[in-house]
């Protein structure tokens, strides 16, 4: 692959990867969606995943919580290793383990409770009970969610009453409210307004201090306003994963450039 | 350029809004015109005793109280019976059921078990609760009959409410590690709750009005006492005014109209409580 000893250890202080995948192959059915992959990700940093619509970015993104279990009939080999742990290996207790692993989807999907208690959930589900530290925990993730301000006054009514934009934030605040390490973004601004957009975008930069964060994204502008570096996608092959400056002017592979300029995609 | 119609498009409208409007006017006035006869006879006949008396040789004299009776006990049995077994049948099916063959064949056949004459439950019930169980004409067998009947509705209703959840609430449960058993009572169930709720109702409705299974599974039509458990005789409201509609006095009659009104009035009760449940939950949720 394309990585260069001198970017993979830049941003992880001990050179540690937060995120490694060797030579990851997933099939749908018979269908291969993603063709050996292999990328390492440091801590605390933003990753972009680009590239055109199908190339399986989604469907990678999806390994590292596991949620391709959900789906019948598909295929994994390789391996996923999440702070040199192999989450594919049998031992794990996936529920556990998704634990550390926040996501944000595409649409926004609030449950069709309180405010308050789509945030509270991950923590309920976890055995908490106590008011006081749900409050605490509530109170402190809508903070860092850039969200607080807005709803303080209304947490117990329903989430389904905030604006698209709102909706998307509490879903980072319900995310990131019961303490993951790494935190992965499937288009999370891909149904929002400018405005919206540019909130979100402000949150990712912020939230880098104490998540490592994957997007994916199909706006290249956002992809270059967030992110640290950038892995370029197509047809379920990793083409190019470098700095995100590099990708954006002067990658290697031809196909990146093509798809950075609009050749296609 | 505009084709020519023979009715203009605006007209044609407005005579389908005439033509709906006397279609639901026709149907309206036919019920009115069944409530008011049937209020006429029977209201004279309301009042305390008759909720108190016994059934009697004497119209006047004759109650519904051992019907009321019978029917709270019928109902309360049937419903217990039946909504754990067909709430947890939906989820099952809907949630953890694989998606093959054999849970299309079970799903149809489902479905099919909710069209079938209510009487053909009644003589399943008598072979099966009756004689081979052993149970006789109890309030048990009853409810097991009236039970089986409303199974498929709050099968298939609980199945409908828990489809209409969309998968991204699961997703998003998931996520956050939740389990399959966190995220079908966390999430799933009460997203549909309204639903499942309308079924269960619905089907109680059912239940309540069904007289043909239980004259086969052996309601009887004078029981002079009020059952005390499961296993006594019983006679309930539908029975009784059935009973009451083929003697000869028109005392009587004015008895059957009297025990309809109260078999509406219950119905009623019962589905108004759960439209106004319903709302209420659907505003918590919902917006
Ligand atoms: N549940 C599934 N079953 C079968 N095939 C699937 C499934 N999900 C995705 N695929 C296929 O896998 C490939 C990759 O899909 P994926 O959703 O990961 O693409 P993507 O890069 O996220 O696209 P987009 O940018 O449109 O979101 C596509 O060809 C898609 O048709
Ligand atoms: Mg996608």
């Amino acid at each position: 692959m394309v990585q260069k000893d001198s970017y993979i250890t830049e941003g992880s202080p001990y050179g540690i990867y937060k995120l490694r995948v060797e030579g990851l192959n997933l099939y749908y059915g018979t269908k291969q969606a993603l063709k050996d992959i292999s990328i390492k990700i440091a801590p605390n940093t933003v990753t972009a995943f680009i590239g055109p619509s199908g190339c399986g970015k989604s469907t990678f993104l999806r390994c590292f919580n596991r949620m391709n279990d959900l789906i019948e009939n598909v295929t994994i080999t390789g391996s996923v290793m999440v702070d040199d742990i192999d989450i594919y290996k049998n031992m794990i207790d996936v529920y556990q383990y998704r634990k550390k692993i926040g996501m944000v989807f595409q649409k926004p999907n609030p449950f069709p409770k309180s405010i308050f208690e789509n945030v509270a959930f991950g923590l309920r589900i976890n055995g908490e009970s106590s008011k006081s530290v749900l409050q605490g925990i509530v109170e402190s993730a809508l903070r860092q969610a850039a969200l607080w301000e807005e709803v303080k006054d209304n947490l117990n009514k329903s989430a389904l009453t905030l604006s698209g934009g709102q909706q998307q934030r509490l879903c980072i605040a319900r995310a990131i409210a019961v303490k993951p390490s790494v935190l992965l973004m499937d288009e999370p601004a891909s149904s929002l307004d400018p405005i919206s957009t540019a909130k979100i975008e402000e949150l990712i930069y912020q939230l880098k201090d104490q998540f490592t964060i994957v997007i994916v994204t199909h706006n290249m502008q956002q992809a270059a306003r967030v992110s640290d570096k950038t892995a370029f996608f197509y047809l379920g092959e990793l083409i190019e994963f470098d700095k995100t400056d590099k990708i954006f002017t002067n990658p290697s592979k031809e196909a990146t450039q093509n798809y950075i300029t609009g050749r296609f995609g | 350029m505009n084709r020519k119609h023979l009715i203009s498009p605006k007209s044609q409208d407005k005579l389908f809004k005439i033509f709906a409007a006397l279609c639901t006017g026709l149907v309206l006035l036919t019920l009115l015109v069944l409530l008011i006869d049937i209020g006429i006879k029977g209201i004279q006949r309301i009042n305390w005793s008759f909720f108190t008396n016994l059934p009697s040789r004497h119209p006047e004299e004759s109650g519904i109280y051992t019907a009321l009776a019978g029917m709270v006990g019928l109902l309360f049995f049937t419903v217990i019976i039946a909504l754990p077994i067909g709430i947890l049948s939906g989820i099952y099916l809907q949630e953890y059921g694989k998606r093959n063959k054999l849970a299309k064949f079970i799903e149809i056949n489902i479905s099919n078990l909710a069209g079938v004459p209510s009487v053909i439950y009644g003589i399943l019930g008598l072979q099966l609760f009756v004689r081979t169980a052993g149970f006789g004409n109890s309030i048990l067998s009853g409810a097991l009959t009236l039970a089986l009947l409303i199974m498929p509705v709050i099968i298939v209703s609980t199945r409908e409410a828990i489809k209409a959840v969309p998968d991204s609430l699961r997703e998003a449960s998931f996520g956050l590690g939740a389990t399959k058993w966190q995220t079908v009572r966390r999430v799933v169930l009460p997203a549909s709750f309204g639903g499942i709720l309308t079924g269960i109702i619905l089907s109680t409705s059912r239940a309540i009005g069904e007289t043909a299974p239980l004259i086969v599974v052996g309601a009887l039509a004078y029981v002079p006492f009020v059952p005390e458990g499961p296993m006594d005789q019983y006679t309930s409201l539908p029975i009784q005014i059935f009973n009451w509609t083929s003697r000869p006095q028109q005392g009587f009659v004015v008895n059957a109209a009297a025990g309809i009104i109260v078999l509406l009035l219950f119905t009623f009760i019962l589905n108004g409580t759960a439209i106004y449940l319903r709302n209420r939950w659907y505003k918590k949720t919902a917006i």
